[in-house]
């Protein structure tokens, strides 16, 4: 483990370029992506300080504050930076730093297992079948909550990434782990 | 006149075909009213979420999209989405891979465990600019059989359509100008409000880390477009529509008022205008309901 701003580099360089996100040491904090956010409106998340307590090295504190989940990765810091930051791609891989070391909440980490159940974050059921029918479709689309090899692709990806480990799924239970004992963290 | 292919894969995702089946009933009659044939993608699943998956573990949201990128290539077909998400991590995981060799080797290993391959040989497009681009404004006014006169709508982008613009490609994202387009077409007046560039407030796990924070940029967002005398709000984004939608049925709880303002995806509206009915794109069945102005 380096400083924060090493691990940003590499573990989202592989994904995004290295020098895409090397663009933070350009932050001259000027605040522009502060006075954009739509987030920064209504909460106390603040895109300037976050670009530098990242530049930094506050690992633990920018990891422990609830603020760093209420970027809605909308894109608007991204655009307007005068320095061009890619300021929400490094928010997205602080976040992924963040994920590894087990801060993630319950109600995302639901977000996975509704994935590796259905194929789908959003999956469909008996009530929204009867909405599909009423407009004319077929009640079930042919996407991969239909069709079990296709799921199993799916879950194939997440079990080799350890995307299931991360979260603490539970095979077995196709839950989270501790989620039939009135859940955990 | 742009050359277009006539015939595409549709990339439903998640909440299209699984909350609002509407808005994909809507877009496959229009494109089918313009000669242009919509295939389905078996076994396709979420995107995944961009601001999500994304945001978790990148190097499991790549190949996920990547997947569904392999099921159009084996297809030989270019796709078309109905949801600033899809579009989001569809186009920008294709825009990724192509630019670097290694990292595309490294998703094509995870692929070839269930004998799969991206190769970089389709395109993802959104049904919007499908419509907007290659279809275009000339052949959607000579079907607009019920104009959308005294009308007055609130544009909403949501933020994956137009941003990042290097990788979406459709100009600035400060002075967009498809959506209005295509609400001009049908006779309506597009009508400037202050939070119109702004987010839904969904994103980025957003409406799953705190709903009520969620909702209240929505809120605001509601009220500057109601303020000015909207009628209604048009959009190209499922996601979009389930918080601006549902949300708003959501909200009635912890603020303690019920807006009732319409919400439609932009090929529910132009659906009404081209004399489809309200159920037959599936308006009638959600949270907000259509005034009579919408539906004469």
């Amino acid at each position: 483990m380096g400083t924060l701003y090493e691990d940003i580099i590499d573990y989202g360089g592989e994904v995004f370029g290295k020098e895409h996100l090397e663009t933070l040491r350009e932050c001259v904090q000027c605040g522009k992506c502060t006075g954009g956010c739509p987030s920064g409106r209504n909460t106390a998340f603040r895109t300037r300080k976050l670009m530098q307590m990242a530049l930094v090295d506050m690992r633990e504190e920018i990891f422990n504050a609830p603020e760093l989940w209420f970027c809605s990765t909308c894109y608007t810091c991204y655009e307007r930076c005068p320095k061009g930051v890619k300021v929400t791609d490094v928010i997205r891989t602080i976040r992924n730093l963040a994920a590894k070391e087990g801060h993630m909440s319950v109600p995302h980490r639901m977000i996975g297992v509704y994935v590796m159940k259905t194929g789908h974050a959003v999956p469909i059921g008996p009530a929204q079948m009867e909405l599909r029918e009423a407009v004319g479709l077929e009640s079930q689309p042919p996407t991969a909550q239909k069709h079990k090899d296709q799921l199993e692709q799916v879950q194939t990806i997440f079990k080799t990434t350890g995307y299931d480990a991360m979260i603490d799924f539970d095979w077995d239970t196709m839950n989270l782990k501790g989620m039939d004992k009135g859940g955990k963290k | 006149m742009t050359e277009y292919p006539t015939e595409y894969a549709y990339f439903l995702g998640c909440i299209t075909p699984n909350r609002y089946p509407g808005i994909e009933a809507a877009t496959k009659k229009i494109f089918k009213e313009f000669g242009i044939e919509t295939k389905e993608m078996m076994g396709a699943s979420c995107c995944p979420a961009p601001g999500v998956f994304g945001s978790f573990d990148m190097h499991t949201w790549l190949p996920v999209a990547a997947r569904n990128l392999a099921i159009a290539e084996e297809m030989d077909l270019e796709i078309y989405v109905t949801c600033n998400g899809c579009y989001g991590s569809l186009q920008e995981a294709d825009h990724l891979l192509r630019e670097n060799p290694k990292l595309k080797e490294k998703t094509n290993k995870i692929l070839g465990k269930f004998g799969r391959e991206y190769k970089g040989t389709t395109k993802v497009n959104h049904s919007i600019v499908v419509l907007h681009d290659f279809i275009g404004l000339d052949k959607l006014k000579e079907r607009i059989t019920k104009p959308m006169n005294d009308v007055n709508v609130a544009v909403h982008y949501g933020c994956h359509f137009l941003k990042p613009r290097e990788v979406r490609g459709h100009g600035s994202s400060e002075t967009p100008y498809i959506l209005e387009d295509l609400v001009k077409v049908t006779g309506a007046k597009d009508v400037d409000y202050k939070d119109k560039l702004m987010c839904c407030g969904a994103g980025g796990g957003n409406r799953t880390a705190d709903s009520v924070q969620s909702l209240e940029w929505m809120r605001q967002k509601l009220v500057s477009a109601i303020e000015v005398g909207c009628d209604c709000m048009v959009h190209p984004c499922a996601f979009c529509h389930l918080q601006l939608d549902r949300g708003q049925a959501e909200m009635e709880k912890p603020f303690g008022v019920f807006f009732n303002f319409p919400i439609l995806f932009a090929t529910q509206f132009l659906g009404l205008a081209m004399g489809l009915s309200e159920k037959e794109v599936g308006l009638d069945a959600q949270t907000t309901k259509m005034p009579e102005k919408l539906l004469k």
